[in-house]
């Protein structure tokens, strides 16, 4: 996977230098933010609220036990900020958001549309490649705030109505805004930022490399899900150790 | 649009010992041609025999492993073609973008390049329209329409490009008759109106011959013959002559 990791920069690199193209693109990138939006919202209510749910039910008991109730709440608060809410919002999005870009944009260069752009004098990073950067750069730290606040909800109220737990709402909430700083969300915020780009600019490449027919989308979008997914989680440690100071 | 003198005319297409490859196998084994401003120009030959591979080249997608292709006597890799010529390609499939509606497709280039008022463009996308005989469907989406259809509004795209040099890859391939007659009129209407220089690459006989100023007939990436349609239809070759006569042969 690792041999077009050339490719893949320079493509972010001439997105990068199309962004003064941003504002006349704004249509398409208003368009894909909310498709993006309309495809994930949903999925990432359900996500994150089970899994703030499970963090709770996981060290909720073992807590209480010690006497360690009032951990429960920064528990949740902190885990969900940092970590899972940026990571696993970023893999859903991967395949959800992701694999789509990629068969998208692999069924234009099989279908030669993306030739027909470029005989037109139209250039596919700008027409293309520039909106969807742009647009799940915004979505997806805004759809990763989102799953904080429902994972913590998540968290409280299986933390209130667990009998093993048995920790107040109120409480709950007490000890999570004691221990999370705004700083701990804007670190999950920021590291969803990165997310977004490389989903983007790997699915995206992945789409204009597709070479093969139909068969080739389907690998192509394979391809990008796994790609993104490999980065994500390699670039989350090597992003939470920076952050780390 | 822009502003050079020879706006409205054809510009002059040569080719140079031109070669391709794949992968170690060759497609275009050296081709050469020259096509006057304002001709049409007719590349023959049988499916894979390299003529969407050549075409390709032409309008530069992809680059030749050898040889040269000169617009008006500039290369067609240097970076000032684009904005200088405007060349137009009709694909084989139409390659419309099937995101978008007919009319977005034959209005894209104005709009995507900002050349004209929205209302404008739409005037130019309903005349475009009704020239290729499909007037009022601007809102349609191309997965709505027939394989002549698309074809059609393809020719509309390129024409909205008010285009110098206009290559068509197999332009009445998937065609009824009829609708293929309506292209090959289409063809030699614009030729007339615009001056434009015009390469069709096909295996229609009765299209080559209806429409060509001159041909070429092309195998196996080779060159056989050029020249005006008597001149190749006398030229003595067996494999020239198998591919322009043959027919079924019916027992009785
Ligand atoms: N991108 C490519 N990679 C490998 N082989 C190709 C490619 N494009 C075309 N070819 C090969 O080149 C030959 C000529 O193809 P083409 O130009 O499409 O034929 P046609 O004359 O029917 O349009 C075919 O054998 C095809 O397999
Ligand atoms: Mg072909």
């Amino acid at each position: 996977m690792f041999e077009n990791i050339g490719e893949i920069f320079l493509l972010f690199w001439r997105t990068l230098l199309s962004l003064p193209q941003a504002w006349r693109q704004r249509q398409k990138v208003f368009d894909q933010f909310f498709e993006i939006g309309n495809a994930s919202l949903l999925m990432v209510c359900v996500l994150s609220f089970f899994i703030g749910a499970v963090i709770a039910l996981q060290t909720g008991p073992v807590l209480v036990e010690r006497g360690l109730a009032s951990a429960v709440g920064g528990i949740v608060g902190i885990s969900m900020a940092k970590e899972l809410a940026p990571v696993m919002m970023a893999i859903l999005i991967a395949g959800r958001i992701g694999s789509a870009m990629a068969a998208e944009i692999g069924s234009m260069r099989v279908y030669q549309e993306i030739d027909a752009l470029r005989t037109m004098n139209i250039n596919p990073v700008h027409y293309l490649v520039l909106p969807r950067l742009l647009a799940i750069a915004v979505a997806l730290p805004m759809l990763v705030v989102f799953g904080i606040l429902v994972g913590w909800l998540g968290g409280a109220v299986i933390a209130d109505t667990n009998s093993h737990i048995a920790i107040p709402f109120q409480a709950f909430w007490a000890n999570l805004r004691d221990v999370v700083e705004l700083k701990d969300v804007a670190n999950g915020v920021f590291k969803s930022f990165c997310f977004a780009l490389i989903i983007g600019v790997v699915s995206c490449h992945q789409g204009l490399a597709t070479i093969g027919g139909p068969r080739g989308i389907g690998r192509s979008v394979t391809k990008a899900v796994v790609n993104s997914i490999v980065l994500i989680v390699i670039f989350d440690y090597m992003l939470t150790r920076v952050l780390l100071k | 649009m822009n502003s050079s003198t020879n706006n409205h005319s054809g510009v002059s297409l040569q080719v140079c010992g031109l070669r391709k490859s794949f992968d170690g196998q060759a497609v275009l084994r050296g081709i050469d041609f020259e096509v006057q401003p304002g001709e049409i120009f007719v590349i023959m030959g049988p499916s894979g025999s390299g003529k969407s591979v050549l075409l390709k080249q032409l309008i530069g997608l992809e680059p030749p492993d050898a040889g040269e292709i000169l617009i008006n006597g500039e290369s067609i890799q240097s970076p000032e073609i684009a904005s200088k010529y405007r060349l137009a390609m009709v694909f084989q499939s139409g390659a419309l973008l099937n995101s978008l509606t007919v009319g977005e497709n034959v209005g894209l280039y104005l709009s995507e390049h900002r050349l004209k008022p929205p209302e404008e463009i739409a005037r130019i996308v309903a005349e475009m329209l009704e020239d290729v005989g499909l007037k009022g469907t601007e809102d349609k989406m191309p997965s709505e329409l027939s394989g002549g259809m698309k074809k059609r509004v393809a020719i509309a795209r390129a024409l909205v490009i008010e285009p110098q040099l206009i290559l068509y890859d197999e332009p009445t391939s998937e065609l009824d008759p009829l609708s293929s007659v309506v292209i090959g009129e289409e063809i030699l209407h614009l030729q007339q109106r615009i001056h434009v220089t015009s390469l069709v690459v096909t295996h229609d006989r009765d299209l080559a011959f209806g429409v060509a100023g001159r041909m070429a007939v092309i195998n196996e990436g080779r060159i056989l013959t050029i020249g005006t349609p008597d001149e190749v239809k006398r030229y003595n070759d067996p494999l020239v002559q198998n591919f322009l006569h043959a027919d079924f042969k019916r027992e009785p």
